[in-house]
């Protein structure tokens, strides 16, 4: 049979699917794989010890703190950003929407580092901190801090193109009728841009949940406070308790899966289309 | 729009709370990306060249430029092929379980970074499921630059997918059909057609999964061994100036990555500004 002229013979098809797909596995489902099977090496009963340790149990209670704090901040500043940007129109917004991506293009490392210079010992602010025995570094909020930053995009970076193709009309209309601004908001502008704004905060969360790099440049790794799970992860994985590592990983590995699952159902059943990329 | 643009400064907007959203924005902005960013440049500039190079400009400094540089544009290399050719199984063809196979790709974004070193870690030591297979060739893949690389392009796939499948799905089948008209091959066609219209995109997708497989960090310390030389990254020599206390150190190291960084995107995006230029003439 002879294929169409604008797409390829059935071999190069299947061989093409075969190649993605052995990739896909090798590259990407191994690691996976791999996290479960070796959480799992010596039993459900090593597994949920484990997890269960009181280290490893303050080290979620950090982690979700963390999350609880810095996405709901970054919730109510993308929210800001994309009604100022996508509702108005004003100079130098270009340059905004740049400024606000910034944190996509550092290193986690040096996410950290300028806490460090800061709020560290010999940083900027460090004298007057220990002055007024306020610590900021090696402890929760510098964690949170570090969060913030590396996390700062995700909101806004959903709500803008979604609320610029919406326009302004519908808000427009209901201040016509004699809604106020916040009753617009209520209940106009968010029914509208709800499944784009949970969108944007699953992968906030997601992020910020298992941020690494630059959360272990300002916490000082204390065991049992300012340990997060991914840090604990490495604590474990550095002391040979692979199991617990893996144990303590395949919980983060899970909440991974269940971001994807998220996105893939709200990308799916609302048409969200996705263009480009999102971290 | 236009009675947007033609309405006279003085009238009020019907909309309310621009200066509260861009008020609370701003602010934000300036008090957790301006204000600390700007501390690596004060910082630098209050070192003086002397202590700048004596870290910055080191010989163990410039290993690790170059282990970090050179190991994410491999990656970048190797997934410039292979996510190209996701992106191409994605955008053009059906086949079960693709809506899986999609989710798949979006999975290193999701997935923490010291699970995925700990995890790659496993996988390719010399017992690992992959690693035994090259151990008895003498390929040891953990723990030197090979292993480094691994990391960096399960990193980078995704930047690479998610830039290009949407051009490629975009892109008009009547130019491929001309082609054939013509008697072009499918794979002139490819070569002629498709790849320079998707030649921008992929560009974007390689500048940002090697400025993410610079400054990448989880995912490389576990699997990369760490020697000092040999498999040691720049954001790692961060890290250790910093335990010693050296902040003008690792503020040195950070303003090269980032200095190089610019650079390398900088140069992509005239590249880009050029091929787009050509395929447009």
């Amino acid at each position: 049979m002879r294929h169409s002229a604008t797409s390829e013979s059935r071999a190069a098809r299947a061989a093409l699917i075969g190649v993605a797909l052995l990739f896909l596995a090798v590259f990407v489902v191994l690691p996976l794989v791999a996290v479960f099977s070796e959480a799992l090496k010596h039993g459900i009963g090593a597994f949920t010890d484990a997890i269960t340790t009181p280290d490893a149990m303050s080290a979620i209670r950090l982690t979700l703190l963390i999350a609880a704090i810095s996405v709901p901040l970054n919730m109510v500043f993308g929210i800001a950003a994309s009604w100022a940007l996508t509702k108005f129109e004003f100079p130098g917004k270009g340059l905004l929407i740049t400024l606000i991506d910034l944190p996509f293009s550092v290193s986690p490392v040096v996410s950290g580092l300028i806490f460090v210079l800061l709020f560290g010992a010999n940083g900027y602010l460090g004298p007057w901190l220990i002055e007024h025995d306020i610590r900021i570094i090696f402890a929760v909020p510098g964690i949170i801090l570090a969060t913030v930053f590396i996390t700062f995009p995700f909101v806004a970076r959903e709500l803008i193109p979604l609320m610029t193709e919406q326009g302004r009309d519908d808000e427009e209309a209901a201040i016509s009728l004699g809604a106020s601004g916040w009753q617009t908001f209520w209940h106009v502008t968010l029914p509208n841009i709800r499944w784009g704004l949970l969108y944007g905060v699953l992968l906030c969360n997601a992020r910020a949940m298992g941020e690494f790099g630059a959360v272990s440049v300002v916490s000082g790794h204390i065991r049992g406070v300012t340990n997060t799970m991914p840090l604990h992860v490495e604590i474990l994985y550095n002391e040979y308790d692979f199991v617990g590592a893996f144990a303590v990983a395949s919980l983060l590995a899970g909440l991974a899966l269940l971001t994807l699952v998220a996105k893939t159902v709200l990308e799916w059943r609302f048409n969200l289309h996705r263009t480009g990329v999102s971290h | 729009m236009i009675s947007q643009r033609f309405r006279p400064a003085h009238r009020r907007d019907v909309l309310p709370g621009f200066g509260l959203a861009l008020g609370v924005s701003l602010a934000w902005l300036g008090l957790i990306v301006l204000i600390p960013l700007s501390t690596i440049v004060a910082r630098t500039a209050g070192m003086g060249w002397e202590e700048f190079a004596r870290i910055g400009l080191s010989d163990r400094a410039f290993s690790a430029y170059r282990i970090s540089f050179g190991t994410a544009a491999a990656a970048g290399l190797v997934n410039a092929v292979f996510g190209l050719v996701v992106a191409w199984v994605l955008a053009r063809y059906a086949f079960p379980g693709k809506r899986l196979v999609n989710a798949i790709v979006d999975l290193p974004f999701a997935l923490p970074t010291a699970v995925a070193g700990i995890a790659l870690t496993a996988i390719y030591a010399p017992n690992g499921w992959v690693g035994q297979l090259f151990a008895p060739l003498g390929i040891k893949l953990a723990f030197t630059p090979a292993g480094i690389t691994i990391a960096l392009i399960f990193i980078g796939l995704p930047f690479v997918v998610r830039s290009v499948e949407p051009v490629l799905a975009d892109l008009g089948r009547d130019i491929e059909e001309a082609a054939a008209t013509l008697g072009a091959s499918r794979l002139q066609t490819f070569r002629r057609i498709i790849l320079p219209a998707i030649g921008p995109a992929l560009l974007t997708g390689l500048a940002l999964a090697f400025a993410r497989g610079v400054g990448e960090y989880g995912s490389v310390i576990f699997i990369a061994g760490n020697i000092p030389g040999r498999t040691e990254i720049a954001p790692l020599l961060i890290v250790t100036q910093l335990e010693q206390y050296s902040y003008d150190g690792a503020t040195a190291i950070a303003m090269i990555m980032l200095l190089v960084s610019f650079a390398v995107l900088l140069g992509l995006n005239l590249l880009q500004i050029a091929s787009r230029r050509r395929s447009a003439a």
